[in-house]
C-alpha cells in the first residue's frame, strides 16, 4: 500500500484523528483489525470449498442445499462480519453457467473470496452483466456453452459459483484441486 | 422510485476494466476508511443499512471512487448523528 499525500488522504487522516479524540476509534486497533481481516478473507477459502465439493458428492449436495451450514465442514463460516449473511452456492453444469453481480452496490462473500476487485463494484459491470452477460464474459476472454444465469446479490444473500471440475484431474487431492480455482472463477467470469 | 445506484441494465458506463493483480486496497487511506467504517458500525454509531442509504444519496455517487463514496457517506452520517460537526469535518489542517 502507498501512503498517499493526496487531499483526500489528508481528509481521511483528519477525520480519523477527530474520531480518535472522541474515543470512537483506536488507530492501533484499526491496524490490528485490518491485518486480521486481510489474513482471514481470501479466495483460498472459496477454493477449498470448491475442491471439497469436487471430491465429495455428499458435501456438494449439502453445499448446494444449505451452503452456510456446509461451510463448517471446512472450518469456515459466514458469521463474524457485521451482519449475518446467507450464502447461496450455484453450480455450473454443461447446460448452465452462473455469474454473480450486485447491481445495487457491491454485495459479495468477502469472507470466502477476499475483498472484491474494483471492476466488480464498477457501475460498468453492474449495469452490463444483467443486460448482456455473454458480452461481459467475452470481455473476460470466456465464452461458455449453454445458458448463462446471472445472480444478483443483496445485503442478506451472497452468491458464490461452483465451477465445473476440469477434465484430466482424476485422482488429484483437494489441495491440488483448490490450486486450480481462481477468484474470477468463483464470481463466474472465468471457467474455474 | 429507484435511486442512481440502481444501475442494472443501464447503458453508457463504458467498458469493464480489469486491473491485473489488483491489491485489496490501492492506498493507505482506503484501508483506513474500510477499517473505520467497520469500527463505527461495530460500535453502534450507525448501522449498515444507514450506511448504504447514505452512500446511495451521495451527489457524486457515479463519478467518485468506491472508497471515496464510503468516506463521504461516513462523514455525512457522523454529522447527521451529531458525532462531529460539519465545520470540524471540513476544516482539514493545512487543507
Amino acid at each position: 500500500m502507498t501512503h498517499s499525500s493526496s487531499p483526500l488522504a489528508a481528509r481521511v487522516r483528519h477525520v480519523e484523528a477527530l474520531l480518535e479524540s472522541r474515543g470512537l476509534v483506536d488507530p492501533v486497533e484499526l491496524d490490528r483489525a485490518l491485518e486480521a481481516f486481510l489474513a482471514r478473507a481470501s479466495p483460498a477459502n472459496g477454493a477449498r470449498i470448491v475442491a471439497r465439493a469436487w471430491v465429495s458428492d455428499e458435501f456438494r449436495a449439502r453445499l448446494l442445499d444449505d451452503a452456510g451450514a456446509a461451510l463448517a465442514d471446512v472450518g469456515l463460516s459466514m458469521g463474524g462480519g457485521l451482519q449475518v449473511q446467507r450464502l447461496c452456492v450455484v453450480e455450473n453444469t454443461p447446460a448452465v453457467h452462473n455469474v454473480v453481480v450486485c447491481t445495487l452496490c457491491s454485495c459479495y462473500p468477502i469472507a470466502l473470496l477476499g475483498p472484491s476487485p474494483t471492476w466488480y463494484k464498477s457501475p460498468a459491470y453492474r449495469a452490463q452483466v444483467v443486460r448482456d452477460p455473454r458480452g461481459v464474459l467475452e470481455s473476460f476472454g470466456f465464452s461458455p456453452d449453454g445458458e448463462i444465469a446471472v445472480w444478483d446479490a443483496n445485503a442478506e444473500t451472497r452468491y458464490m459459483v461452483l465451477p465445473m471440475r476440469p477434465g484430466g484431474t482424476e485422482g488429484w487431492d483437494e489441495e491440488r484441486l483448490a490450486g486450480l480455482v481462481t477468484r474470477n472463477g468463483l464470481i463466474g467470469v472465468a471457467p474455474v | 422510485m429507484s435511486r442512481m445506484h440502481d444501475v442494472g441494465g443501464a447503458d453508457g458506463f463504458g467498458p469493464i476494466v480489469e486491473e491485473p493483480d489488483e491489491p485489496p486496497f490501492h492506498s493507505d487511506w482506503e484501508a483506513h476508511v474500510f477499517a473505520m467504517n467497520r469500527a463505527l458500525v461495530a460500535g453502534g454509531v450507525y448501522n449498515l443499512d444507514e450506511f448504504r442509504d447514505a452512500v446511495e444519496q451521495l451527489p457524486g455517487y457515479l463519478t467518485s471512487s468506491y472508497y471515496e463514496n464510503w468516506f463521504n457517506a461516513m462523514c455525512a452520517l457522523l454529522v447527521r448523528k451529531g458525532v462531529l460537526s460539519a465545520d470540524e469535518v471540513d476544516h482539514v489542517p493545512g487543507g
